[in-house]
């Protein structure tokens, strides 16, 4: 047979399953390696923004006592430790890595579209990590901009990186975001096109929902921070003035004029609310289903989760001004972002509440994953109803530049989608690796990560409300405002921190000895309904379904369904006298 | 009263109809009747419109920004052809070159469809020349504002500097996407020679390579009302 490309080779064929080492496990274009590259990397990277927050909490909680970390490492810390955790460790995670892997399976596909373009963007992004991680390594290491990289102060004289750091920073978000493109084209198509028979998309199980959501998201938000870096690096290297107002620097006048910095907040903003909810939305969708199978429940209201994914989805297009709060703007622009900022908090708590409902009278299991769950919500309760303080611009204004927005922020989008993320590896790792993780260590993992954050960032909350400043190196004793408990709970925050950064070696320690040791887990472990748990092996081999695509005859949640033998039915059992068709289906049998 | 019920009534109807017509829409195992590189392509070209977007809002927002004069493009962009000089000519058959180039792609895509594999191929690549004209008479453009008027993209004699950046960015981004397509158009031209879509059963290719080509036009269009016409 002539060459046919794989985009263009029939659906059923496309499959020529690869047999040297190095096709499958380096050069994959299964979607189940790439899943896992994906992971690795990402969780790789993500301890490397670990240890530059420990760094951080070091320095402010003794201060003048680590000699090696001088305040110009202090602002590239934290640069790289929010770059890094928001996008190449949950970004790429929550789609490169549980969208690759979830979403043929969940969908009953043999794979993503095009498959070849998927293990392209895989590459891509270890480029980009690969680029960001050279920022370390070049004269004058990597930029200390904030992670905002707000100009004028990214790219001029003073800022730490100015001559190197910033440009391999943002040339890596460029490379992120052409490997990002070529991933979420494939996810989006592959949800909408690649289905198997029966799966309608009223019967897709919500974590598709929420990453589906998310990768429009970034196809759509994404441009706008890859115009922003281009844009920025020009400024930088070919000396242009896009973002760069007339102004002296150092006493010196500098070359610029006429430039926008609110341009470039509002780029950024455009792409970077969006952001939150790509990391969110998968967040969400995938948590329902941790509480739906552990709860032994059908999730409440799966109509209204759809359409709360999609509505927020919609919602955080047009609230980016909310982080610009404090640089000046019209009222009534103000009164709009506030007015939309708090509508998106209606269908995020419809999301809440029936979360809780469907554990509600569930037979819940406290398994590893759904302690996670369960974790999730309090802390997400917990990090939204800070928003709601921070949505509003008159108490926006004074609390924007203390330790409330740290706090609400790595509550709502850092520690919350966190422990999505476990709950989730500690889900589908039988899935992935035919064992189980460890139980007791993932309890003991549970425990002290969901405790010990608390102990982080309820203190930093008080903290904001004494007008504590945030991104400062230390707090001498000039600044009167700030009493000498401050340093008290500075200790407190820091001693936390080092502890629950050294717990995450416990779950590190159980995925490597899992590996080997675990217990062997069969194929539906949680006995779960979805397509992902009824593959003819595990780990499911190279296109998924053997030689008989599955065919899907109800929703994702028929749990204790009244009549049938077993408190689930998996979505490819057709119906009949001992498995009754969910009351909640609304889909044709095919 | 009557009117009242009827009203319920009729928004009941309505959100039922609402949710057949959803239904209806999530019944399938395809969302959209097309095949999957079409609907990617789509999906791209929604996310490149963003992209395409941000860039072209950034360049009106630098020149409101900006405090110098903004050049004016009639005089900037003007040819002087037998002592006359005349405003805006080259970038006229630049456009008219780019939209003629849509001509003969959409009947690339028609004698695709056709099977008729010579026509298909000699129209693509017309199409593809006519793209390579476009991006040399733009790098002929480029040369000429360097090296005749001075213009840098850090600044330029004839007023703000935004002028210069803005031009050789968009109009620099808008050149690699015609570029890529003219490889693009090329690619799949050798392909339709070589019977590739024959064996394969279908021109379909042909069709979403011109869906690319199409918004590059497109954008064109935007590019040349805002930035030359303003």
């Amino acid at each position: 047979m002539a060459f046919v490309a794989i985009a263009d080779r029939d659906h059923e064929h496309a499959h020529d399953e690869p047999h040297s080492w190095i096709r499958k496990y380096v050069w994959s274009q299964d979607h189940k390696v790439i899943a896992i590259q994906y992971g690795t990397v990402a969780i790789l990277i993500g301890l490397v923004a670990l240890v530059m927050s420990v760094l951080m909490r070091l320095q402010l909680g003794f201060p003048n006592t680590f000699s090696f970390i001088a305040p110009q490492d202090y602002y590239q810390f934290i640069t790289m430790h929010g770059m890094i955790m928001v996008i190449y460790l949950l970004t790429a995670l929550f789609l490169g890595g549980f969208g690759n892997y979830l979403i043929p399976l969940m969908c009953g596909s043999r794979d993503m579209v095009f498959p070849y373009m998927n293990m392209l963007s895989f590459w891509f992004y270890l480029l980009s990590v690969l680029v960001l991680v050279a920022g370390f390594f070049v004269p004058g290491g990597p930029t200390g901009a904030g992670w905002t990289l707000y100009p004028p102060q990214a790219i001029a004289a003073g800022t730490p990186g100015v001559s190197w750091g910033i440009i391999t920073m943002l040339a890596s978000l460029a490379i992120f975001i052409v490997a990002f493109t070529m991933g979420g084209l494939n996810y989006v198509t592959t949800v909408l096109q690649a289905r198997c028979r029966g799966m309608t998309l009223m019967r897709m199980p919500l974590s598709v929902w929420g990453i589906f959501t998310a990768s429009i998201l970034g196809l759509l938000a994404f441009p706008a921070l890859f115009v922003s870096a281009i844009m920025l690096l020009l400024d930088a290297v070919a000396g242009t003035s896009f973002f760069m107002p007339a102004m002296s620097s150092m006493g010196e006048t500098t070359q610029y004029s006429g430039g926008s910095p609110l341009l470039f907040q509002h780029l950024f903003w455009f792409f970077g609310h969006p952001e939150v909810y790509i990391v969110a939305l998968p967040a969400f969708g995938i948590v329902s289903d941790l509480i739906s199978t552990h709860a032994r429940r059908n999730i409440f209201g799966y109509r209204m989760m759809v359409w709360a994914i999609l509505a927020i989805g919609c919602l955080s297009f047009v609230v980016w001004a909310h982080h610009m709060y404090i640089s000046g703007m019209n009222p009534y622009f103000g009164f709009f972002f506030a007015t939309t900022t708090l509508i998106i908090a209606v269908p995020t708590a419809i999301k809440v509440y029936n979360w809780v409902l469907t554990i509600w009278r569930g037979d819940v299991h406290l398994t590893v994953p759904m302690l996670f769950a369960i974790g999730f919500i309090f802390t997400f309760v917990n990090g939204g109803l800070t928003g709601l303080f921070l949505g509003n611009v008159t108490v926006d204004v004074p609390l924007s530049g203390t330790y409330f927005v740290v706090a609400h922020f790595h509550m709502v989008m850092g520690v919350s989608p966190i422990l999505v993320v476990f709950g989730a590896i500690y889900h589908w790792y039988p899935k992935i690796t035919g064992r189980m993780l460890d139980e007791t260590l993932g309890k003991w993992h549970f425990w002290l990560t969901f405790l010990g954050t608390y102990s982080i960032y309820l203190p930093m909350h008080y903290l904001g409300f004494l007008g504590v400043p945030r991104r400062y190196y230390a707090y001498d004793s000039s600044i009167e405002f700030i009493p000498e408990s401050v340093q008290f709970a500075n200790e407190w925050i820091t001693i936390s921190a080092i502890i629950v950064a050294l717990v995450q070696l416990i779950f590190l320690f159980n995925l490597i000895w899992s590996y080997r040791h675990g217990k062997e887990a069969g194929p539906n472990p949680w006995r779960a309904t979805s397509l992902e748990w009824q593959t003819p092996e595990t780990p499911p081999k190279h296109g998924n379904w053997g030689k008989q695509l599955p065919v899907v005859y109800r929703w994702a949640y028929d749990y204790n369904v009244p009549g049938a033998p077993d408190d689930f039915i998996p979505q490819n059992v057709p119906p009949g006298p001992q498995t009754p068709a969910g009351s909640h289906d609304h889909g044709p049998q095919p | 009263m009557a009117e009242t019920a009827l009203k319920v009534e009729q928004s009941a109807s309505a959100l039922e109809g609402l949710r057949s017509v959803a239904a209806d829409w999530s019944q399938d195992k395809q969302a959209f009747p097309v095949p999957w590189g079409k609907a990617m392509m789509w999906i791209f070209l929604l996310s490149d419109t963003f992209v395409f977007t941000c860039f072209l809002t950034s360049y009106m927002n630098v020149r409101i920004s900006t405090t110098e004069p903004w050049p004016n493009p009639s005089e900037v962009f003007a040819l002087t052809v037998g002592g006359a000089h005349i405003p805006l000519l080259l970038i006229a058959i630049m456009t008219m070159i780019l939209i003629t180039s849509s001509g003969t792609m959409a009947m690339a895509v028609n004698f695709g469809y056709r099977r008729d594999r010579k026509r298909t191929a000699l129209l693509l690549f017309a199409t593809a020349l006519l793209g390579l004209s476009f991006v040399g008479m733009q790098a002929f453009e480029w040369t000429k504002l360097i090296v005749e008027e001075g213009v840098r993209p850090w600044g330029n004699p004839m007023g703000a500097a935004q002028f210069g950046s803005s031009f050789f960015m968009i109009t620099g981004f808008h050149g690699l996407h015609v570029s890529c397509g003219v490889i693009y158009l090329l690619v799949v031209a050798y392909r339709v020679l070589s019977g590739f879509y024959d064996r394969k059963g279908t021109y379909e290719t042909v069709e979403v390579a011109g869906l690319y080509w199409h918004f590059v036009d497109l954008v064109w269009v935007f590019i040349f009302a805002f930035f030359y016409l303003w």
